[in-house]
């Protein structure tokens, strides 16, 4: 049968079991659009501005492990994605952007709305493809949703020029996707596996240090009964938290920056770190001149590019996590290791992470209040600042995908698009936006679609007047020459959300904290918003100076209480 | 040390992008870099000249290989291979001293490829090195203009190459 090349671009999409789009339409889009006009797969979800659609398809993505798509017009639709492309692309995170193109006959010659999408892309995307050939369109989308799900996952970009999209073929839809030169590996080298065996059941101070990949991989209960069998001690990066449960004995908090003082000495002391889907990040290792340099390293990673690209690797894995953790726990003894754990346990008495509840309402409390009223049960997506970190600190996460956060990148404005995505996604969970003053105001406009589409989010601004991570740094490292974080000028969160149709709260004194929360949770057919004034000077401690060795962690006391 | 990186690509439009966006993005050093076909119109090959420690190499290789459009990536460093560019040098002449201008040349067995009155146009293939020692002895002369094509190379039959992504 005879179709269009935007009719073959939804069909595929349907086929791929595609069911949502997040997008705007435009100039050169609108064959695009007229095409889903029919679809009955297909849902169209109307965003406010393209970098909206785009965190909104990575919510989606990272809450449910499949790809989420967004839709961009030709120009300045497309530019507009460039923040949510970069920001899934840091994250691994699978997804696809379409972005229409100008008629391939005037590409090149700068015409209205033209930009150059695979040019611009090519370095925040895993791959992208500009279409100039209807013939080819089918088996590029294939390709696409290929590319973005395998191996380490990514966003994959498809530049339709208009012509393609209104130009007419016999439709087949190609059964295989065959590309001979892509080929990511995903079973684990035996060999490999038994000296990282023979590593692992000689080793006195084991550490695992698990990220992101393990969610990817969705190896959680992998990792938990490679951990028990162990019995290591497990840290998790930012991107990680969830995929070991937060709850569990084993687990001694996250690791880098703000990470536990106990899981960043115990890296430093261990004598075999086992990574498993984590990259040796920077907010991680600390300087890498003093990271752990008692300790031999096994890397478990699906790509290759990750293994030794900062730190030299002892035992390298490529494949999987989730069979090479089954394989490598085949192969690991019963070990308890009652002496470390007994240095373990003694750092975590003397670095518990704590705060101090004297003065102005804390944000800490009020993420610990919605841990307690919650029972953990809920997706917690943040914005990026100190709420996201304290988020991290404080909120215990026991399943994964449940929190969702821009951890490469570091995206303010990310937390609330995406925390729609993920609504989407899971109608049925309680799902929340834990933001700062800052990066709520620089996506709001997203808001309208929550109410739009009915959906119960509960967003909670912990409001300290300022631009609180860059005013913490200031603090403790620029002599407390406070430039440009003030934005005590701000609009009425309360009355923006009820203009928006959505419910809103103030609350300033701890008291009010859990009736408030009580009230929002009731609420389940539209978005609710509570505008928490915070103490505008608390800091997110512990903290590694940027550029300092992981053990020499600034504390809670040192600052707070000195 | 220097690497030669030999990598077979896709023969597609906005390969050679991708290709030195890596190269600028992470900040590696490219020495040179050329491309061309190969016996398969499908399939360029580009023939990369890198610096940089070990750790720097070993990522330089994995990245190219990350690369949808890459086929193949061989560092030829560790094998038998040969390597060869080709420079044209515009050296300035005078009715006293071509007869030695010529002569330095004959001996790397260089061309003359074009005479003027008062230059003379070089033709010289071989190794970086050997175009080097030409270009130190012709400097004393006076080089106008001179342009280099960087370095191909291919490994020696009676190796084995390895196969891409095996690691
Ligand atoms: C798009 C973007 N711009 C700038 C930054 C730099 N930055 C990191 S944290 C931060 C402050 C965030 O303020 P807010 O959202 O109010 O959160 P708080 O730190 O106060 O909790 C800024 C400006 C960023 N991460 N992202």
């Amino acid at each position: 049968m005879k179709k269009k090349g935007a009719e073959i671009l939804v069909e595929c999409l349907e086929r791929e079991g595609i069911e949502i789009v997040w997008g705007i339409p435009g100039g050169q889009a609108i064959p695009i659009f007229d095409a889903l006009y029919d679809s009955k797969k297909i849902k169209l979800v109307l965003t406010k501005h393209e970098q909206g659609a785009a965190h909104m398809a990575d919510g989606f993505a990272r809450a449910t492990g499949r790809p989420g798509v967004c839709l961009a017009t030709s120009g300045p639709g497309a530019t507009n994605l460039v923040t949510g492309l970069a920001t899934a692309y840091m994250d691994s995170i699978p997804m696809i952007a379409i972005t229409a193109q100008v008629p391939t006959k005037i590409i090149g010659n700068d015409a209205f709305q033209e930009a150059d999408v695979i040019g611009i892309t090519r370095p925040i995307t895993k791959h992208n493809y500009l279409v100039k050939d209807i013939k080819d369109l089918a088996i590029t989308i294939r390709q696409a949703f290929h590319i973005a799900t395998t191996g380490r996952q990514g966003p994959v970009l498809i530049d339709l020029p208009s012509d393609i999209a209104k130009a007419e073929m016999d439709f087949v839809w190609p059964e295989e996707v065959v590309m001979k030169n892509y080929n990511p590996t995903y079973k684990g080298n035996i060999n490999q596996i038994k000296k990282a065996a023979e590593e692992i059941n000689t080793a006195k101070k084991p550490v695992i240090y698990a990220g992101g990949g393990i969610l990817s991989a969705g190896a959680s209960k992998e990792l938990k009964a490679f951990a028990e069998k162990t019995g290591a001690p497990v840290g998790l990066t930012l991107l990680g938290l969830g995929c070991f449960p937060g709850t569990h004995p084993q687990f001694m908090g996250m690791l880098g920056m703000h990470g536990s003082r106990t899981s960043n000495l115990a890296m430093h002391d261990s004598d075999l770190i086992v990574a498993v889907g984590a990259r040796f990040d920077d907010r991680v290792t600390g300087n890498l001149a003093h990271f752990a340099k008692k300790a031999k390293i096994v890397h478990i990673d699906i790509d290759p590019c990750s293994i030794s690209k900062s730190v030299r690797v002892d035992v390298p894995i490529v494949g999987d996590a989730k069979t090479i953790l089954t394989e490598l726990t085949k192969q690991c003894t019963l070990r308890k290791h009652p002496e470390w754990w007994a240095q373990i346990n003694e750092w975590q008495k003397a670095y518990p992470i704590l705060y101090n509840r004297k003065g102005a309402l804390k944000p800490q409390y009020v993420i610990e209040q919605i841990y307690e009223l919650t029972k953990g049960k809920a997706i917690i997506c943040t914005e990026v600042g100190q709420h996201q970190m304290w988020t991290a600190q404080f909120f215990k996460f026991d399943q994964p995908r449940t929190f969702i956060s821009s951890g490469g990148l570091g995206t303010m404005g990310f937390g609330l698009p995406a925390a729609i995505g993920a609504q989407f996604a899971k109608p049925g969970s309680l799902v929340f936006d834990i933001s700062g003053d800052g990066s709520f105001q620089m996506n709001v406009q997203e808001l309208i679609i929550a109410v739009e589409h009915k959906l119960p989010i509960k967003i909670i601004i912990l409001n300290n007047g300022c631009l609180g991570m860059v005013r913490q740094w200031q603090q403790l490292f620029w002599k407390k020459r406070y430039s440009g974080v003030d934005i005590s000028i701000q609009p009425d969160f309360v009355k923006l959300a009820e203009a928006y149709g959505a419910a809103g709260m103030r609350v300033s004194k701890e008291e009010e904290v859990k009736g408030a929360l009580e009230k929002i949770l009731k609420i389940n057919d539209r978005p609710a918003l509570i505008d928490f004034k915070v103490a505008r000077e608390e800091n997110v401690l512990p903290m590694v100076p940027a550029g300092a060795a992981i053990t020499e962690a600034i504390d809670y006391k040192d600052v707070e209480f000195a | 040390m220097k690497h030669t990186i030999s990598v077979l690509v896709e023969n597609k439009p906005g390969v050679l992008a991708r290709v030195a966006g890596l190269f600028s993005g992470r900040g590696f050093n490219i020495e040179s870099l050329t491309v061309g076909e190969t016996e398969d119109l499908a399939v360029s090959r580009m023939t990369i000249v890198v610096g940089g420690d070990d750790m720097i190499l070993e990522q330089v290789s994995k990245q190219l290989n990350k690369l949808i459009d890459t086929i193949k990536v061989i560092d030829m460093t560790d094998k038998q291979f040969i390597n060869r560019e080709l420079a044209l040098i515009k050296v300035s002449v005078n009715a006293g001293n071509r007869g030695e201008v010529m002569q330095v040349v004959n001996i790397f067995r260089g061309k003359i490829v074009d005479i003027s009155s008062k230059t003379f146009t070089v033709e010289v293939t071989g190794t970086d090195d050997k175009i080097n020692a030409l270009l130190e002895l012709l400097m004393p002369f006076g080089i106008k203009e001179m342009v280099r094509t960087g370095a191909v190379a291919l490994t020696r039959e009676w190796q084995k190459e390895d196969p891409k992504k095996t690691s």
